[in-house]
């Protein structure tokens, strides 16, 4: 039988263990962002371009009827390159590499900017042939952000390119 | 002495403080946190089945899923909500109780010799227990989850394991499809279920495992686990939408603390910390320490096959198998493996009573380090040298509180493996051979170095397990403390309550009849 002491004992300490897990499952509260932060996220997967050397006449007659594909393709995948500016001030130049042993697979990127919310000037600028000079894929816009609000460039030829959403 | 061995005995002496402290209010059996493993599977269970019924209301839709999981807290809070509430703060205890009994066995020095298959099958359980417990917020897809998931598939992602960044999946809220709920439930469902298996593999090569607690902690947790449901429900924040960050949020930080920590830190510094932590488990084993003890030895001539030490062994390091000499009969094998070197074998083995007239007493299983027959030998020789009216002869188990300082010309100290290692024969033995009290020290209950040394003790003196002792034997002879080492004290007080009742002029006109073994007929 438990002496009154050890029953009051049992019940602080049980008390205690609750409260311990009661007060730690929700507090202190958690705030990931400032109040007046919005989030650019980068998210970009692409494959590279490849430089393709047209076969000649000569060349095709040599192949089987069935291989006879007019274009040399290489395996390898071109590099990307990718500039972000925000506000005239460059926030992000890299190289992205294609993935797989013959880098042969997509090139990726993701990453996350914090910015103040409010009016910002925009530029994305992305080459997928290095072989050539410059930029082929450009957009360059003025975005306004609410605090909090998260905002998304994307990459799909079929949407003409670079994206914002 | 290493800096680990310095900061692992004084974390030691911090938990061993704290843990005799409960002992007070809770007492040995129920004290919580002498059986952290068993109030763990205990919380198990309780996920486990508050879950079950999660599950079977739980929608998996991206809607859906939020405004079930709604309904159950707000309309049905009388029960879905008590069981969603029992079913996080079980988890919250699981991390909690599993962090302290990692942290225990650690300052006990019990990662390594026969203790190694449990403490390295126990570390992938910490990965299994926490990806179970980030997948389970997850499937309430509220800001909460929208923070955790996106902030998971980020950590994820600095591992050069996707081709692609799985963090893609997270960027807008179309991004986000019914399959990946259905997906998300059966890896809550998985994983768990790997975690269980893993659990039965850890407590694999211990016997007698205490897989719940006693009735009276199983019953006073889910009470305060019930209370803190009411009077807390947990709830779930806003809807998860990935076109914005969520504002502040109520956390969880036994489960979630990883992402405030990849936030302050980097996906780098928090996977080396991961991966560094973990390796430091396994390689806890590889750094010295003591050497281990000799294991029991079987004598086939003297083993019955009686099955006394197989049932009695803590960690299973004894089988039977057909005696090699005696058709039909057992005899009993050491896994040297698994030997923890108590010697609650030798306690247990019916050949180890003293009364055996044999010059050289040989028993069925023995310790090298103390055998039964030196153990014969040295009450014999010390009692025939005491002197004094009240003759008291001290058991005291080697892991358990110093004896030494009560040797005394009346009184004579025997140092033990473990008291489970004490033929109860032997207390018998010493009032026969000259003594008139004995006392026996055991760790405290449920503080046993070896698990259940004091329990078998216990039950063997009281006439409740084999081999017992005789119900001849006058209690009032016998004092059973359990005192822990540094609890000297309590020792000493046990043997003054001893002194006091010896006194009693009552008791001193019952001495049991002296039995001379080498005139009596025992073989």
């Amino acid at each position: 039988m438990l002496k009154p002491a050890a029953i009051i004992g049992q019940v602080i300490l049980y008390g205690a263990f609750a409260a311990f897990i009661g007060y730690f499952a929700t507090s202190p509260k958690y705030h990931q962002v400032a109040d007046d932060v919005a989030l650019i996220k980068l998210s970009i997967s692409h494959l590279g371009e490849r430089e393709c050397r047209k076969r000649t006449a000569e060349e095709l007659a040599k192949m089987p009827p069935n291989m006879r594909a007019p274009l040399d393709c290489p395996r390898e995948r071109s590099d990307i390159r990718l500039e972000v500016d925000l506000d005239g001030q460059p926030i992000l130049q890299t190289v992205m590499h294609p993935t797989g042993l013959y880098k042969d697979g997509v090139s990726t990127i993701y990453k996350r900017f914090e910015v103040k919310a409010g009016s910002h000037r925009l530029a994305v600028r992305m080459n997928d042939n290095l072989v050539k000079p410059g930029f082929n894929f450009v957009k360059e816009e003025r975005i306004s952000l609410k605090p909090h609000q998260v905002m998304v460039i994307d990459f799909n030829p079929d949407q003409g390119g670079l994206f914002f959403r | 002495m290493s800096f680990h061995t310095t900061l692992r005995k004084g974390a030691s002496s911090v938990f061993l403080r704290i843990e005799e402290g409960l002992d007070g209010p809770f007492g040995g059996a129920d004290n919580p946190l002498r059986h952290l493993g068993a109030l763990g599977l205990y919380l198990l269970w309780i996920i486990v089945g508050s879950g079950l019924y999660l599950y079977t209301v739980l929608d998996t839709g991206i809607d859906a899923v939020y405004s079930s999981i709604a309904y159950l807290s707000l309309e049905q809070w009388y029960l879905g909500g008590v069981l969603r509430s029992l079913h996080r703060y079980a988890s919250d205890g699981f991390m909690l109780v599993m962090t302290l009994h990692l942290i225990r066995e650690w300052c006990y020095g019990r990662y390594h010799g026969f203790r190694l298959y449990s403490w390295m099958t126990g570390v992938p359980l910490l990965w299994l227990a926490y990806i179970s417990g980030i997948g389970g917020y997850w499937i309430v897809w509220d800001q909460l989850a929208q923070v955790s998931a996106t902030a998971t598939a980020e950590l994820l992602d600095w591992l050069p394991i996707f081709s692609e960044p799985s963090a893609r999946n997270f960027l807008t809220p179309d991004s986000i499809s019914d399959r990946f709920f259905t997906m998300l439930v059966f890896i809550h469902i998985g994983v768990p279920l790997l975690l269980i298996l893993g659990l039965w593999a850890h407590v694999h090569r211990i016997s007698h495992v205490d897989y719940l607690p006693t009735r009276r902690v199983m019953l006073a947790t889910l009470l305060a686990l019930i209370v803190l449901s009411l009077l807390q429900p947990a709830l779930s924040n806003p809807p998860a939408n990935l076109a914005v960050i969520p504002g502040e949020l109520d956390f969880d930080w036994f489960i979630l603390f990883i992402h405030p920590l990849t936030d302050l830190t980097s996906p780098a510094i928090v996977w080396l910390l991961l991966f560094a932590l973990t390796a430091l488990l396994v390689a806890l084993p590889l750094l010295p320490h003591p050497p281990p003890e000799p294991v029991a030895v079987v004598d086939a001539a003297n083993c019955t096959g009686c099955d006394r030490c197989l049932a009695d062994c803590p960690y299973a390091a004894i089988s039977m198998q057909p005696h090699p000499l005696r058709p039909g009969f057992k005899l009993a094998v050491v896994d040297s493996d698994l030997c923890a070197a108590c010697g609650i074998c030798a306690g247990s083995c019916p050949s180890s009573t003293p009364f055996r007239r044999r010059e050289t007493l040989v028993t069925g299983i023995d310790m090298p380090q103390q055998p039964v027959h030196a153990l014969r030998e040295q009450l014999e020789q010390t009692l025939t040298g005491l002197s004094g009216p009240r003759r008291v002869v001290v058991f005291a188990c080697a892991r358990g509180a110093d004896a030494s300082g009560l040797a005394a010309a009346d009184t004579v100290v025997m140092p033990l493996l473990c008291a489970g290692m004490l033929p109860p024969s032997f207390v018998e033995y010493a009032l026969r051979g000259g003594a008139d009290g004995v006392l026996l020290n055991t760790c405290r209950p449920g503080g046993c170095d070896f698990r259940l040394g004091d329990r078998w003790t216990r039950e063997r003196l009281a006439g409740e397990r084999e081999p017992h002792l005789r119900r001849t034997v006058p209690a009032a002879r016998l004092q059973l403390s359990a005192a822990a080492a540094g609890d000297e004290s309590t020792l000493s007080a046990a043997l003054d309550d001893l002194r006091t009742r010896l006194d009693n002029e009552a008791l001193a006109g019952e001495p049991l009849p002296p039995y001379l073994r080498r005139a009596s007929n025992h073989a």
